[in-house]
């Protein structure tokens, strides 16, 4: 009876897998075949499956494009920045937090928490003169500052935490010695916090190359566009070259699902952190 | 170390991060409630000021109201949605029929939907959707469907479709975090449950949920305000049509400001906006702060 009973629930649960593996993987198992197809294959009907006219005309047609490939650099150099200046940021403001009691911080740590609940489009608005006028509107500068303000609470909030793991006479012993707090800082509390730093720095990543809406409101020319807005900026230029928009949403995607498979465990605790706690 | 210099190190190495969410949030907010109290603002150089005029425009206005109804299917039917298959799949994770490479390898496929850039995932589906396009074949070969459905072109099941759309895109992060959490119960629940002879459902009501609750909080909650935003997925799939049949506070606000600009009207919409987040923010902080 029970080993009936165990062979029914194996059915079920492999059933599930199934039907969950096409449920989440058909789209993309989609989109990757349609960029090796030719473009009037796309909507064929019925649809070829593996094209026999397989090609990878699509990926080349990207790359020999300089205004595309302007697209990843963009992209590429506007997310090292964010991490690198949100982490050094949010290490800085994290060890206030940890460290110190002072007037002020109880106000200063529910902004920083509620800044989640905050949409990105009621700042956009005012964005759209303050930006302007710190001369700041379609550069590098305007995506920074502005995807910082999101990104930086969340690292300010992970790293605090981390930092609260590590005793305090770690670096109450450097600064007896003769350091400075901020030596104690980068010599004691950094270290050790690095797998915590890759998580973040992976979070971070991803938010800022995967943002849309500021990058299509605060820049303007295509020497300044990031692959998210140029992937869309390709739909109405080239009337539809669907495999090559494919292409580029397979190119668009792989730093992201790179970090994702090789670094799992970091970067499932960093999308998790806002919402369990250990 | 003089007192003094003791007192101001804290805010030295907050300095950085006050000075950025001072320029770049609370100046802003305080601009943009500004901004709805007056007419033609950002064009004009000296707007007038009218007080609740723009609130009583977009209040009254049929398109925000068809936005908010709008919107509210569009978060409700996903957030059940995130949390029905992110539960599902989480728990279909954690069954001991299941080897540690077998769960490995599944996870990576469910979490799938989360790594794709918005942009990404509406191009996708609207080749999907398209009514040549794949799940028109599918559908019609399975007999389930007579003729080509305009799935984001018709009035009648836009919206529905977007919302399939969202669905799929973000119940991973329910799934990722629903199984860190069951990860994190105690086995001896499960073994006392057992014992006490209580059935799976019974287990799942008495011991599952309720350890799972302040997760679950959390996660509705930031679901609630992510949702309740989304602009980007919906702009790039429909653009709010057709005839406003897709429209959400999201895309009203930027079609008011960026294609009609009317600023004035896009912060009043905005400032509404905001307010029912912060709302849903008090609570959020609140059941941040009692995990501490």
């Amino acid at each position: 009876m029970i080993g009936k009973k165990k062979l029914w629930v194996q059915i079920i649960i492999i059933i599930l897998l199934v039907i969950g593996t096409i449920w989440a993987g058909f789209p993309i198992l989609w989109m990757i075949l349609n960029s090796f197809k030719p473009n009037s294959e796309i909507f064929a009907w019925p649809p070829t499956w593996i094209s026999e006219n397989f090609s990878l005309d699509a990926y080349k047609a990207i790359f020999t494009n300089p205004e595309q490939v302007r697209f990843f650099i963009n992209s590429y150099a506007i997310s090292a920045i964010v991490v690198t200046v949100t982490l050094i940021i949010g290490i800085l403001a994290a060890y206030a937090f940890s460290r110190f009691n002072f007037p002020g911080k109880g106000i200063i740590n529910t902004i920083i928490v509620a800044v989640q609940a905050v949409p990105p489009i009621t700042l956009l608005i005012p964005y759209m003169s303050l930006i302007v006028s710190l001369k700041l509107f379609n550069t590098y500068g305007a995506l920074i500052l502005t995807y910082m303000v999101f990104t930086l609470p969340y690292a300010i909030l992970m790293l605090t935490g981390y930092f609260n793991t590590l005793p305090k006479d770690l670096d109450e012993a450097v600064m007896i010695d003769g350091g400075s707090r901020f030596k104690a800082l980068w010599s004691v509390l950094v270290p050790p916090s690095v797998p915590g730093l890759v998580s973040v720095g992976m979070y971070t990543f991803m938010q800022a190359w995967n943002e849309y809406l500021f990058a299509l409101a605060l820049t303007k020319t295509n020497d300044m566009r990031t692959v998210p807005v140029g992937i869309n900026l390709l739909m109405g230029q080239h009337a539809y070259e669907w495999n090559q928009m494919m292409a580029m949403s397979v190119l668009g995607s792989l730093p992201i699902l790179f970090l994702f498979l090789f670094f799992q465990k970091y970067f499932i605790a960093g999308m998790t952190a806002g919402s369990v706690k250990n | 170390m003089t007192k003094g210099k003791k007192f101001i190190t804290p805010y030295l190495y907050l300095l950085p991060t006050i000075i950025l969410m001072c320029i770049l949030l609370i100046v802003p907010i305080v601009m943009v409630i500004g901004y709805s109290f007056y007419d033609n603002v950002i064009i004009n150089k000296n707007p007038v000021f009218v007080g609740l005029e723009n609130y009583s425009k977009v209040l009254s206005d049929p398109v925000f109201f068809v936005a908010i109804k709008n919107t509210l299917f569009f978060v409700l039917i996903s957030i059940v949605a995130h949390f029905l298959i992110g539960m599902l799949f989480a728990m279909l994770l954690n069954t001991r029929y299941l080897g540690v490479m077998t769960k490995g390898i599944f996870r990576v496929i469910y979490a799938l939907p989360w790594m794709f850039t918005a942009s990404v995932i509406a191009i996708v589906w609207r080749m999907m959707l398209n009514p040549n396009g794949v799940l028109n074949y599918l559908m019609t070969n399975m007999g389930l469907i007579s003729e080509k459905v305009e799935w984001l072109a018709s009035r009648d099941v836009a919206l529905a479709s977007v919302t399939l759309i969202n669905i799929w895109s973000g119940y991973p992060f329910y799934m990722i975090s629903i199984l860190a959490g069951l990860q994190g119960i105690s086995t001896d629940l499960y073994e006392a449950s057992a014992l006490d002879g209580a059935n799976a459902v019974q287990t799942f009501f008495r011991i599952t949920i309720p350890q799972l609750k302040p997760i679950l909080i959390s996660l509705l909650m930031l679901d609630f305000v992510w949702t309740l935003q989304q602009f980007a997925l919906i702009w790039m799939t429909t653009g709010g049509g057709p005839v406003n049949a897709t429209e959400t506070i999201s895309t009203y606000i930027y079609k008011q400001g960026f294609s009609k600009y009317q600023y004035s009207m896009a912060s009043a919409g905005a400032v509404i906006l905001l307010i029912v987040c912060t709302i849903i923010g008090i609570f959020y902080v609140r059941q941040q702060k009692a995990g501490d």
